[in-house]
This record gives C-alpha cells, structure tokens and sequence, in this order.
C-alpha cells in the first residue's frame, strides 16, 4: 500500500472551479444577508454571473491535462468532467441571466436565496461529473437535489408551486432511496465504493454466481436516474414540477439538472459497469442493452405523443424534455463508443435551444400573464425578432436542418444505425414527425393568429443576452458543427476508464 | 468562371433582397413590394446567365464547387470507424440546369403576382426570398445531404407562407402539408442513409459511378437485395409524397386551394418538380436496374393518376380545384416518361416538369387576377367573363390550350415525347394514358368555356381587364411556353446528353 497522503498533499488548484463557486455563492449569502429587507437583489445575481464565468474559465484552463484524482481517488479532475462542468456552467451563466431581470416583478419572496440556491446546485452537479466514487457522486446528486427542491418552492405562495415542490421532494427523494439501494448492492459486492475498483469487483462478482445482484444493482440505480433525467416511465412528476415552478427554475431543472443526471449514468455506466461489458454472456448483455432500449423507446413515445394534448406551454415543454431525454438515451441504448461525444454534443445544443426557447416562454407568459399557449398569439406582431429567435429555437428542438438541434439528433440517430440498432433509430424518425405538431404549434400561435391587442413587447437586457446566446449557439453548432465534433473526439476517452496515475 | 463560386452566390442571391427588407418600415406598401420584386431579379438574371455560359452537348457537371462540411463519425458494431461526411457540393448539369431557370423565372413572376398580396408584405417577402433560396439550392445541391438540408428550408418556408397568407381554411392546409412532408422528409433521410450504406457516398458523381456497379455487386450479394429494394421504395414514397401520386396527393389539393395564388404558382409550378426531380435523380439514376424491373409498375401508377385525376378534374366546380386535379393528373405523364426506359421517354418527362411549370404558373396567375376581380372560383358563378375582360380570358384559353397539349405550345410536345416513349416498350400504358388527353381536353374546355363564354351575368359585366402590370408577366409565361413548343431545342440542348447518359447507364 502506499504512503498515507495528508490534505495539503493534494493539489488543491484543481478545484477551483468548485472552490469558486463555492466562494461566490457564500459571498452572495452574505450580501444577501447585509442587504436590507426591501433592497434590489439584482446585484446578488450579478455576483453569482462573476463566479460562474470565473468558474469556467478556470475549468477551459485545466483542460486538455491528464486526469488527476485527489481527495483519496474520491474526486476526479478529466476531460469528460470538464466538457459536463462547461455545460453545466453554461446553463447556470443562461439561467442566472435570465433570472436577474425577470424576477424583480415575480412573486417570488426571497429572491437572494434564489440565486445562490441555483450556484449550490451547480456546484451539486459539477460534482456529479467529477466523482470517481460512489459517495460523492451521492453527494453531489443530494446537493443538486435538494437545492433543486427549494427552488422549485420558491414561489411559496403559489398554491401550484408549493404543490410542485411537494411532490418533487417525496418523488425525488424516493428515486434517491433506489440510487442509494442500488449502490448498496455495488458496495455489497465489491467492498468498496470507488467507481474504478469496482470495475474489476463487479465482474468477479458476476463471474462468481452473483450476476443476478450486479444486474439488480444497476437497474435500481438506472430506475433512480431515470427518474432525474425524467424519462418515461419514470416522468410523471416532470410535467407538474415544470408548471409548477418558476421558470427560471424549470429552465434549470430541464437543462442542468438533466446535463448533471448524464454526467452521473456516462459515470456510473461507463466507469462502474464497464469491467461487465467483458464479463458478461450474451444473455445479460442483451437484457441490459433492453432496459436502455425501453426507457429510450419510451421516452420517445410517451413524451412526444403526449406533448400534443398540452395547452399549457410549460407542460408542453415538460413532455418535450422528456422525448429530449429519449433521444439522449439511444446512445446508451448501443453502447457503442461513440456514446460521450453524441450525449456531449446533443447536451451542448440542448442548453443553447431549451434555454433560449424558455427564456422567451418566460416572457411571453409573463406579458400575457398566462401560460397557455395562446399567449403566443400573435407574437410576430407584438416583436418580430423574439418570434424569429422563438422560431430558430423550436426549429431546433423539432430537429430541421441548420440548428443545433438536428446536427445533435442526426449524430445519435447515425451511430444508431451504425451500431444496427435499427428500431431506435426508426423511432426517432417516426417520432420526430410527430413532435412537427406540438413544436409548430408555437410557431402557428405566433405566426397565424392575431393577437389579442398590438402592445409591443419589449424583451428586458437580461432576456435578450440569453435569447441572443441562445439562437448564436444554436446556429453556430448548426452550422459550424465540426470545431465541436473534432474537439470531443480528440479526447482520449479510454483515459477515463482508467484510474489516474498520480498517486 | 473558374474559381468563381457561381452557384453558392446564385443560390443564395435572395438573401440580399432579405437583407434590403430588413430595413423597409413594415407600413410602407409600395416599397416593400417593389423591393421584393426587384430582389427576384438578382437571382433571374444570374440564373440566366448561367444558362447563356452551359456548355450544351457536353456530359456531366459544370460551375462545380465542393468543400468538406461536416463529417459525422460512429463505431460501427464490429468496432470499425464510419464516417458519414457532408460535402457542401454544388453544381448543374442538364437535368438540373433548365429546371433552375424555371425556378428563377417562375419565382419572379410569383413575386409579381405577390401585388395581390393584402397584407404583412415584408415578413411576406421575407419568406419568399428564403422559399428561394430553398427551391435553388435543391436544384443546384450535388450532395444528399445537402439536398436534404435545402429541402426542409422549402418544407418551412411553405409552411409559414401558407399558413399566414392563405385563404380561409390555410392553417389546416399548412398542417396537412407540414405532416405530409414531414414524413417523406423523414423517409427520404431514412433513404439517403441507406443510399450512403449501399454505396459509401453522399455526391452525386461518385453515386452514379458507383451506381453503374451495383448490378454486378447485387448478384454477388444477394442478400443486400432487399435493402436496395427498400431504398429504392422508400425513394420512390418519399418523393411521390412530393410529386404527389395517388394516393398521397390529398394535401396538395388542400394546398392548392387554400395557399396564396403567388405561392401555389411556385409549389404547383417548382415544388411539384421536386419530386419529379428527386425521382429521376435518385431513383432512375442510382438504381437503373430497378427501374427496370419495376417500369410496369411505375407506368402503372402513372396511368392510374392521369386517370384518376383527369376524371376528377372533370366533376370539379372550382377553378382551382380543377387545375389541382389536373396537375395530378399531368405529374402521371411524368411517371409514364420515366416507365419508358428510353431517352425521348425521359425527354418527355423532363419537358413535361418545366412545361407544366410554366403552365401552372400561368394558370395561378390568372386564378389570382380572377380572384382579384370577382372573389371567386366556381365554375358555375362565373360565366361571359370574356365580354368584359378580353384579354384576361384570351390568357386563360391559350393556358388552357397548352394544358390540354395544343401543338405549338410546351404542353403538346411533352406529351407527345412522353408518349412516344411510353408506346416504343409499353403500348398498353400508352393507349390508356392517352385517354387522359381526351379527358383533359374535356375537363380544360369545360372549364375555360365555363369561365369565358355564354351570356354575362350581371354583376360581371363591368369587369376590369388586365392592367399591364398583370398583363405583362402573363405574356411572359405564355412566351416561354409558346418558345418551348416550337423551339424545344431551347429546352433540349442542354438535356439531351444527361438524359443520353442515364438511359445507356439503364442499358437502354
């Protein structure tokens, strides 16, 4: 065994990016606190913005580097976390941007709280990407979590948000006792918690008449993280958490939360269970590779069909991120090699399109003070260039040529036939057509129908960078796609199934 | 022109009349409309230009452009790299040549027509221009993929137009459209990914060299039959969707109907073609043998849409429903050149896409000047227009001359061609489609004189006649479809070795 390694030992520098944002969000609590009652909480967001550019810079410095484990092997600092850590910053910077201008008028009550809540939470999910270890993956998946909890109830006197926040705790908590049941099992059968030994535990342990448990232990815990990327059939509370909450915070929860969710199964799947791969007969493979095929296929279905029926945007928007979760699963469905570069890329254009695409919902339905989706009546008439930008960002998500969007579903969509798994890719062709009616729903609303009076809409600063952002990124990954694709295959991702030598 | 990259700035040259709009106050009528306008000629006189540098008589592409796009990457299942690259890949030959042109001139007429517009002019023109831009580049792509990517761009500029500036029922008919096409796109993608699997290539020059192996590949192989057949299938649902061809035509008659006059004269008069094109392009062209095999059935469906929609045609009340019918009914002479299997045959049916494009064309414009005028298209509520509105109606009987194949016009000499093929190897077709010509004659006569002749009623006896605004871009279809008839080298020059080349890859 080697020598003992003491705190200071480590190379801390590694972490900054965690550390800063760890510092930001004590600083806005802080100020928060400082301020008085009936202040301007802005600032508070502006502070959490520093933090996360700051933050993702140091991650873009540090990338590039060889892996590096510290804190005990529990904590792993490599590429693939890097990309996950810029996504989730990405999506946290959109979120905060957003936030910081609608909020002021919102029923929200403690709007300082709301801010950093949303840093500790991306800290909760950087986390997740850089576990090497069970346990601080749980940690990370728990600070996420809980954070998310609260945000969704911030707006307490909202009967709907309450109600929401309510039912995301018992279900969400619920879906961690399966996680945690899950590793219980993947303790139980290798005797320890590190994602890297376990590899070679549970393939003994497979090889040794135990099978059966290492094959329940990965399905509890894809049921638990099933249930965080809300994919059918574990979706049921997604469509009343994101209408239930503000938008901002589903924003969060439908871009974040979810990128995070992948960030934890690429780890549990790929690093954990890889050793299986291997190991396993024919049989076993199979019957994994099905509850990947089921959860996909359903997915797919389920939230695109039933995304017609809405009229409510945010629902609607619920079932969409649920189909989206569908198509992010096929590439787990094959397994194949190319699973981190399409699920890095389709995530990446999924924060440019859903964020931008709910940053203009969120005003929309704040203008017309409602959330049905004849709130976008009209829009064309009221501000033709957040239409055009609305346009851009469903074109997007309904996968038409020259957006991130259909660059992003076109890359899963052709590593599953390359991996011959014709039936998904089948679906997701049949189910693209059909998600055309709900996603041209909106453009119908804004583009067919009259509006109700001609008030001009005028998007606030904060609405209008990340609308901004989001159609530059959207076309730019539509159109430009290949600086993307040749950064994520460049990476060595045999690396990251291996344990890192810096001990 | 070495050097110069001609098509991507043809193609994408209605952008700049975008660009120009953008900057139009939206309450400003008369610029905006003429600026519209003015913006199709940027592309009208480039297409043209192009059409004066082709070098006809000679094989294969000009004006060609390529630059490596996007490269997709996979791990195929046994552990192999596969890489799907997207060449941007531009180029014409003379399939595609004078159908480009068709595209530039009928665009510019429908944006002339676009005066009967009432409202939203520059979002309208907005999206006409991108319609462009789509309609161009289908034509101009010499990749797949790119192909595909143009296609949806017409997918989602139609809709919008559609949907916004049509009749009564146009969000249902935007809808239809949008389902419809959404699914042959999703087929067609389905296809050309199979396509690329068959032959390992997304460009058209290397398709078709390898295309002429497949034969030989096939019998060695024999358990990739019933992929290629699939592909060659699901080429032919996807773009027959398009076309459209029994029994996938419903959403186009709803199109034709509820759509903007401007708009139908381009997606009766270029977007029909898009089908005919991707049908001889990908399926005639890449899979010889197949089409071969299957000219029986082919011809077949032929027979049954000239029939079917000329029977219907017959019992129509409304003008525009008529020509809807009848377009169904003309796209089945396509599909009867292509059954031929030989070079006048194909001619028929290249003549025939550009001949119906201009006639429809026409037809819609006048449909349009009608509408204007009297609010309506039924047959039996207009009558003795031609008393009051001489010339209006005089354009409408030559229109309707050239449909019903009068010598002299493009209409005839697409049909005979077509004709001429289809009873050199398939006689029994042949007599069956040409009773679709009596029909025609019946269903296009009862028509015109239903509009034209008998005693005037009242309320139409002080009709105005064609200003010369409208007057003007009439004649000028009626011009281009009077050159073709008597001068169909025009037409054929540039087509003729294409079409020389693809029947002796057919064995033909």
């Amino acid at each position: 065994m080697e020598i003992e390694k003491f705190l200071l030992d480590y190379d801390w520098t590694v972490l900054a990016p965690e550390l800063t944002i760890l510092i930001a969000a004590t600083l806005m609590s802080v100020v928060d606190l400082a301020m008085g009652g009936k202040a301007d909480r802005r600032f508070v967001a502006w502070i959490g913005m520093a933090g996360v550019v700051v933050a993702g810079l140091f991650v873009i410095n540090y990338m590039d580097r060889e892996p590096y484990q510290i804190l005990a092997d529990t904590y792993r600092l490599d590429d693939f976390a890097n990309v996950f850590k810029l996504i989730i910053l990405a999506g946290t910077l959109l979120v905060l941007l957003v936030s910081q201008s609608v909020l002021k008028r919102s029923d929200i009550a403690y709007r300082g709280e709301f801010y950093y809540l949303l840093l500790t939470a991306a800290l909760g999910g950087m986390m997740m990407a850089s576990s090497a270890d069970l346990i601080t993956l749980y940690v990370g998946l728990e600070l996420l979590s809980i954070s998310s909890y609260i945000l969704v109830g911030t707006r307490k006197h909202v009967l709907k948000s309450t109600e929401a926040a309510f039912k995301y705790v018992v279900l969400g908590a619920t879906s961690s006792a399966f996680i945690l049941y899950g590793m219980s099992f993947a303790y139980g059968l290798t005797g320890t918690t590190n994602l890297f030994e376990m590899q070679n535990g549970l393939t003994e342990a497979y090889n040794t008449g135990y099978a059966f448990f290492v094959l329940l232990s990965l399905v509890l815990m894809l049921v638990g993280i099933g249930f965080k990327i809300s994919s059918a059939p574990f979706h049921m509370w997604a469509p009343d958490v994101y209408e239930g909450a503000p938008t901002p915070a589903t924003t969060f929860l439908a871009v974040v939360s979810k990128a995070a969710a992948f960030a934890l199964l690429i780890r549990i799947v790929l690093v954990g269970y890889s050793g299986l791969l291997n190991a396993m007969d024919q049989v076993w493979m199979e019957r994994i590779g099905l509850f990947f095929v089921i959860l996909a296929a359903l997915s797919m279905i389920v939230g695109n069909t039933a995304a017609l029926r809405q009229r409510n945007v945010k629902r609607m928007m619920a079932y969409s991120s649920i189909a989206q979760a569908g198509y992010i699963l096929v590439p787990f469905a094959i397994l194949g090699v190319g699973l981190f570069e399409t699920v890095a890329f389709y995530l990446l254009a999924y924060v440019f399109m859903t964020v931008g695409a709910f940053a203009v919902i969120m005003h929309v339905n704040r203008m017309a003070d409602t959330e049905d989706i004849r709130s976008f009546a009209g829009l064309y008439r009221r501000s033709p260039w957040t239409a055009a930008a609305m346009l851009v960002f469903v074109l997007s998500l309904a996968g038409i040529p020259l957006t991130g969007g259909f660059v992003g579903k076109f890359y899963i969509f052709f590593n599953a036939i390359a991996g011959q798994s014709f039936w998904l890719a089948g679906i997701m062709v049949v189910t693209t057509v059909i998600s055309y009616f709900y996603y041209f729903e909106i453009v119908r609303q804004m583009f067919f129908r009259p509006p109700k009076d001609l008030d001009q809409w005028r998007l606030p600063a904060g609405v209008a960078a990340a609308v901004v952002i989001g159609v530059v990124g959207t076309v730019a990954l539509g159109v430009m796609p290949q600086a993307v694709f040749d950064y994520l295959s460049q990476l060595q991702l045999t690396e990251v199934l291996m344990p890192a030598e810096n001990q | 022109m070495d050097g110069v990259i001609v098509l991507t700035l043809l193609t994408f040259s209605p952008l700049i009349g975008v660009l120009f709009l953008l900057f139009v106050d939206r309450g400003n009528e008369r610029r905006l409309k003429a600026m519209g306008m003015m913006a199709t000629l940027i592309p009208l006189v480039g297409a043209l230009s192009l059409y004066a540098n082709f070098q006809t008589g000679q094989e294969g592409v000009q004006f060609k452009e390529e630059v490596n796009w996007i490269t997709f990457t996979a791990i195929g299942s046994m552990g192999q790299p596969i890489e799907f690259p997207i060449t941007y890949s531009m180029g014409v030959d003379g399939l595609s040549m004078p159908l480009l042109v068709m595209t530039a001139i009928v665009t510019t007429l429908a944006a002339v027509a676009s005066m009967y517009i009432k409202r939203n002019w520059k979002s309208y023109f907005i999206w006409l221009l991108i319609l462009e831009v789509g309609l161009l580049g289908v034509f101009a792509a010499r990749d797949l993929f790119l192909f595909f990517i143009f296609f949806e761009i017409v997918l989602v500029a139609t809709f919008l137009l559609v949907g916004k500036w049509g009749y009564v029922h146009r969000e249902q008919a935007a809808n239809q459209f949008l389902i419809y096409n959404g699914i042959g796109s999703g087929v067609m993608l389905l296809a050309f990914i199979s396509i690329w699997f068959i032959f390992g290539t997304m460009q058209y020059d290397e398709l078709i060299e390898r295309a002429v192996q497949l034969t030989e590949q096939l019998s060695t192989m024999p358990e990739m039959n019933w992929l290629v057949l699939g592909t060659f299938i699901a080429i032919l649902v996807a773009f027959g969707i398009k076309l459209p061809f029994f029994p996938f035509h419903t959403w186009m008659l709803k199109v034709h109907v509820e759509a903007p006059p401007p708009v139908v004269m381009l997606h009766s008069g270029v977007m029909l073609k898009m089908g005919a094109y991707g049908l001889i392009r990908f399926g005639v062209e890449l899979f010889p043998g197949y089409v071969t095999d299957l000219a029986f059935f082919i011809g077949v469906l032929g027979v049954v849409n000239i029939l079917y929609g000329a029977v219907l045609a017959f019992v129509q009340t409304d003008l525009k429903r008529v020509i809807a019918y009848s377009s169904i009914s003309h796209m089945g002479i396509i599909l009867l050149g292509i059954a031929a299997l030989n070079v006048t045959g194909l001619q028929g049916a290249v003549f025939q896409m550009v001949s119906h494009g201009f006639i429809s064309a026409l037809l819609f414009f006048f449909i349009a000047a009608l509408t204007e005028r009297t609010g309506t298209t039924l047959i039996p509520e207009l009558g003795g227009l031609a008393k009051s509105a001489p010339v209006l109606c005089g354009i409408f009987l030559a229109a309707g001359m050239a449909t019903l194949g009068l010598p002299g016009m493009s209409g005839f000499i697409s049909e005979f061609l077509a004709f001429l093929g289809i009873f050199e190897t398939q006689p029994v077709l042949g007599v069956l489609g040409v009773l679709g010509m009596i029909l025609a004659a019946l269903y296009m006569l009862r028509a015109v004189l239903g509009t034209t002749f008998g005693p005037a009623k009242g309320r139409w006896q002080s009709l105005k006649d064609t200003r010369p605004a409208e007057a003007v871009p009439m004649l000028v279809l009626l011009g281009f479809i009077i050159l073709i008839g008597v001068y169909p080298a025009v037409l054929n020059d540039p087509l003729y070795v294409t079409l020389e080349s693809i029947v002796a890859r057919m064995g033909g």
